[in-house]
């Protein structure tokens, strides 16, 4: 069968929309130059030397016993963070949804501890965690008199990160748990199941992919994640903080390239395994909605254990942000709990303001760039057909399973000299306009997915309406599309914007003495140990944050097309 | 966009997909060749899947054909994307846009071909006085009831004065009394402004009810084209006579022909009936018999015995048995009729010039 005149008729339509066109032009471009580039230049750094093809570098770096060891600090830190992280996402899942909650507090303090991780900056729990356990912390010194205390190493980051990931696990089972249809358990406690019986053989077995899902997606990110490790760590060295150090301390770029290799693959194939089986078969199980309201569970023996536990971990993560502001006030961390405001007074008359400003600038011009980018991917993607949208869609997701510091270094290996050392576009690299380019790829993915999301939940002949009325695609995106995924857009720019003005991994590595970033103060005080002025930072950067998603969800509230929309992950 | 009618022409069109499945390529549409005259309502019927939305979505543009062209009026119009062809489309869904109400729904077509804003207040006017939704304008969509969107819908179309008014099951959304009313008054409609209109429905009394012509379809091929009366009296195949209101067929030999009648054996009865497709002599045939052009009788042509009898109000229902075969009999009005019981021997009374045999 001649499929020929199709094909041809597709493309004499799809040239006739310039718009369109040159539209998929510039993402193409943008995302081959700003993701693909970068790390096919760590590729080509650590296998071609000297104008050949070579394993040496790759050799050299696999017999480091410094790598062999992050290597495997890496994997079992993300064994544990990502196994814990989901045990108690399912737990706050299941009594969120299940377990007949009496106090309203409970609710307003799940929501507090699911939304605190998101807009707070990665490493202000490793800060608190050492505030309260190290060896000056409040509670292992003053409270409990012990001198010797060492939060450092692999479980002051494996509490610190299960800490930070599970909400998400918690807000993706909640959803899943949201799908079970209860008559199924009804049906089974009919038939003389007991109450862990049903648990054990019908809800457990439908949510097993997607708890698989949960864990890998935690696992992905205690890999990447860098600024955790990098100031909790102490010894304990994983693949990020050793690439960074690669670079900072050995001046071995090449090295720290073929690292880099190594942690994108170990991303990269989980991330596919997530993405391409797990949540396929996660959908595939759990496609039905829940016909009627739940019998919640009213049961003291099981609400006040399970509610308990769950108090206990939602107050610990509640105490742990409320030390950031309290480590800026007291006098000296350990010594002095006088209050003062001299952290405060300290930051602004050294580089606070001109780190402020920076980072708030940049971020703001990050922010539109990505939530309007990620929109318009997520529009090309699910309703258009045309030929590289297969090539859009995987990069723009892909760009969720490269690590910050993996990025980073592929930017130093492709910009610094120029596209491919030739010299073209050097200007690019130390300026602002780099930074702005992470924050917008680093953002790109969470926004996408939710513009994604939010459009599939629209009819397609809407939009076709609109067309068939004589509107070109442009007319199409702006009168139409956007309109409806409003709230959706809102909440992109506002999760971009968090998102940069918390980032860190990457930026840490760009980052010229020209601009100051809250984040990398924040970063520079705390190792200095500092712990005052970085608290100070982290307070005024939290109440930012906070304060913009407040603000969002309020106007959202009022002026949205939907109800209130939880800012995407 | 003129107000000029224009008419269709599919020239030999055929539309090729991929099974998602056994990824194997079928036809959805195959070398279906039509004309549609300037004027006329024509509605495309067939089962789902027959490849009716797809004909109307290559007319609107949503799809391009493998193979053919399609003109609207003289032009060839395969390249243009939908926003450049003289159409205009009523959805399924409605597709009306959320974020607008009537009047900017209405207007919106207008607005986007710069029109002065005066005369697109007059033309909304106008129009949705047609629909009868005058002092609508500034209700938003979901405000309104279902018969009351489609008629948004409508009038968004027709404002556009396009060549050719595409319909897509238009009234599937609707409850069964509303889908009545609606379709008498899109005929009406369309008879006053006297537009082309190509209506797809899997629905036989709603193509019956509003057509000039039916386009039957099945299995992406064009079965049989003609008016209402055609399809249902003079069906062409034993697929339409099966789509198009009830059939019963009853296995039959042709003994002799003349011009289009055919003398047939059945039941040891020798009789003669109508033959216009030309079944040749000796071949088999079958006989059809609509449900309500048969009777249950003391003395009428083929005996039989009754197996279901039931009570329905308007018509007395019944299954009857010959050899293997059942035929439905609805006899209307029983009032004052034998009413045979299950079990009752009798025969099935029809008159020889109203039937017919295909082959």
């Amino acid at each position: 069968m001649a499929k020929s005149q199709n094909a041809r008729l597709e493309r004499q339509k799809f040239y006739s929309d310039p718009i369109l066109v040159s539209m998929i032009v510039v993402l193409i471009v943008f995302l081959s130059l700003f993701i693909l580039y970068p790390l096919l230049m760590l590729l080509i750094d650590s296998i071609y030397t000297e104008g050949k093809v070579t394993l040496d570098v790759f050799r050299r770096v696999l017999s480091l016993d410094r790598f062999k060891r992050a290597f495997t600090n890496t994997l079992v830190l993300g064994f544990i963070v990502g196994i814990a992280s989901t045990l108690i996402g399912l737990l706050f899942a299941y009594v969120e949804v299940y377990v007949k909650v009496r106090t309203k507090i409970l609710e307003k303090l799940f929501a507090v501890v699911s939304m605190l991780p998101v807009v707070s900056p990665p490493f202000v729990l490793s800060l608190s965690m050492i505030m309260l356990f190290g060896r000056s912390g409040l509670i292992t010194r003053t409270l409990l008199h012990i001198y010797d205390s060492n939060v450092y190493g692999l479980k002051g980051i494996a509490i610190v990160q299960t800490l930070t990931f599970f909400p998400v696990c918690y807000l993706m089972i909640k959803g899943l748990l949201k799908n079970i249809d209860p008559s199924l358990e009804e049906a089974t406690r009919d038939m003389g199941a007991t109450r862990w019986k049903v648990f054990t053989s019908v809800t457990l077995p439908l949510l097993i992919p997607g708890l698989g899902n949960a864990f890998l997606v935690t696992f992905i990110e205690s890999v990447a994640d860098f600024a955790n490790p990098m100031m909790i760590g102490g010894s304990y060295d994983t693949l990020a903080t050793t690439i960074y150090l690669q670079v900072t301390g050995a001046f071995d770029s090449t090295g720290a390239a073929a690292m880099s290799v190594v942690l994108l693959s170990l991303t990269v194939i989980l991330f596919l395994i997530q993405k391409y089986y797990l949540e396929q078969k996660t959908a595939a199980t759990l496609t039905g909605k829940a016909s009627r309201a739940r019998m919640l569970i009213t049961d003291v023996s099981v609400t006040r254990p399970l509610t308990i536990f769950c108090i206990i971990i939602a107050a610990f993560v509640i105490l742990m942000y409320i030390m950031v502001p309290f480590g800026a006030l007291f006098t000296l961390w350990g010594r002095n709990y006088s209050l003062s405001l001299k952290w405060f007074q300290y930051m602004f008359k050294t580089s606070g303001l001109r780190a402020f400003r920076d980072s708030i600038v940049l971020s703001l011009i990050a922010a539109p760039i990505t939530a309007l980018l990620s929109m318009v991917i997520a529009y090309l993607v699910v309703k258009r057909k045309f030929k590289a949208k297969g090539f859009i869609e995987f990069v723009s997701m892909l760009a969720m399973a490269v690590p910050g510091t993996v990025l980073g270094i592929g930017y130093i290996r492709g910009y610094a000299n120029g596209l491919f050392r030739t010299g073209i576009m050097q200007g690019l690299y130390g300026t602002g306009l780099i930074l702005i380019i992470v924050f917008v790829v680093r953002s790109l993915p969470t926004g996408t997915r939710s513009g994604i999301s939010a459009l599939r939940q629209i009819d397609k002949s809407i939009e076709e309406s609109a067309y068939d009325m004589g509107a070109n695609s442009l007319k199409v995106f702006t009168s139409v599309t956007l309109p409806l995924i409003k709230d959706s857009f809102f909440s992109g720019l506002v999760t971009a914007f968090v998102r940069s003005i918390t980032a860190i991994s990457a930026v840490i590595l760009l980052v010229t003495p020209q601009y100051l970033l809250i984040t990398t103060q924040i970063n520079e005080q705390a190792e200095k140990g500092n712990y005052g002025v970085a608290c100070a930072y982290a307070t005024v950067l939290i109440v930012i944050t906070y304060g913009l998603v407040l603000i969002m969800n309020g106007l959202i509230r009022i002026f949205g097309t939907s109800r209130k929309t939880k800012i995407s992950e | 966009m003129g107000k000029e009618k224009k008419g269709v022409r599919l020239d030999h069109i055929s539309k090729i997909y991929q099974d998602p499945k056994t990824g194997k390529d079928f036809y959805a549409v195959q070398d279906t060749t039509l004309d549609i005259e300037p004027g006329t309502f024509v509605t495309l019927l067939g089962p789902s899947g027959c490849g009716k939305t797809t004909t109307l979505r290559m007319i609107a543009g949503f799809e391009s054909p493998d193979e053919g062209e399609i003109y609207l009026g003289q032009e060839a119009i395969n390249a243009l994307t939908p926003n450049k062809r003289d159409t205009a489309m009523v959805f399924q869904s409605y597709a009306l846009l959320p974020h607008y109400n009537v009047y900017d729904n209405v207007a919106y077509g207008l607005k986007i071909r710069k029109l002065p804003k005066a005369e697109i207040r007059r033309k909304v006017t106008d129009i949705l006085k047609l629909v009868e939704l005058e002092g609508m304008e500034s209700r938003m969509t979901n405000q309104l009831s279902g018969g009351q969107q489609q008629r948004v819908a409508l009038a968004r179309a027709l404002v556009l004065e396009p060549g050719v008014l595409l319909f897509d099951e238009p009234l599937s959304n609707l409850d069964a009394k509303l889908r009545v009313t609606m379709r008498t008054e899109i005929r009406k409609i369309q008879q006053k402004v006297g537009i082309t209109a190509v209506y797809v429905t899997h629905d036989q009394s709603e193509a019956m009810s509003i057509s000039d012509k039916i386009i039957i379809m099945s299995k992406g091929k064009v079965e049989q084209v003609g008016t209402p009366q055609e399809v249902y009296y003079r069906p062409n195949s034993r697929f339409v006579a099966d789509f198009i209101g009830e059939a019963n067929f009853l296995d039959t030999k042709v003994e002799k022909v003349f011009d289009d009648k055919a003398q047939i054996t059945i039941s040891g009865q020798t009789m003669t009936v109508n033959n216009y497709i030309g079944v040749k002599e000796g071949e088999a045939a079958s006989l059809v018999l609509r449900p309500e052009a048969v009777a249950l009788s003391d003395q009428g042509q083929l005996p039989c015995e009754v197996i279901l009898s039931t009570f329905m109000g308007s018509y007395q229902y019944y299954h009857a048995r010959i050899g293997d075969v059942i035929v439905q009999i609805t006899d209307y009005n029983p009032v004052n009729k034998k009413i045979y019981a299950v079990g009752d021997k009798a025969s099935l009374a029809f008159d020889t010039n109203g039937v017919y045999i295909l082959p």
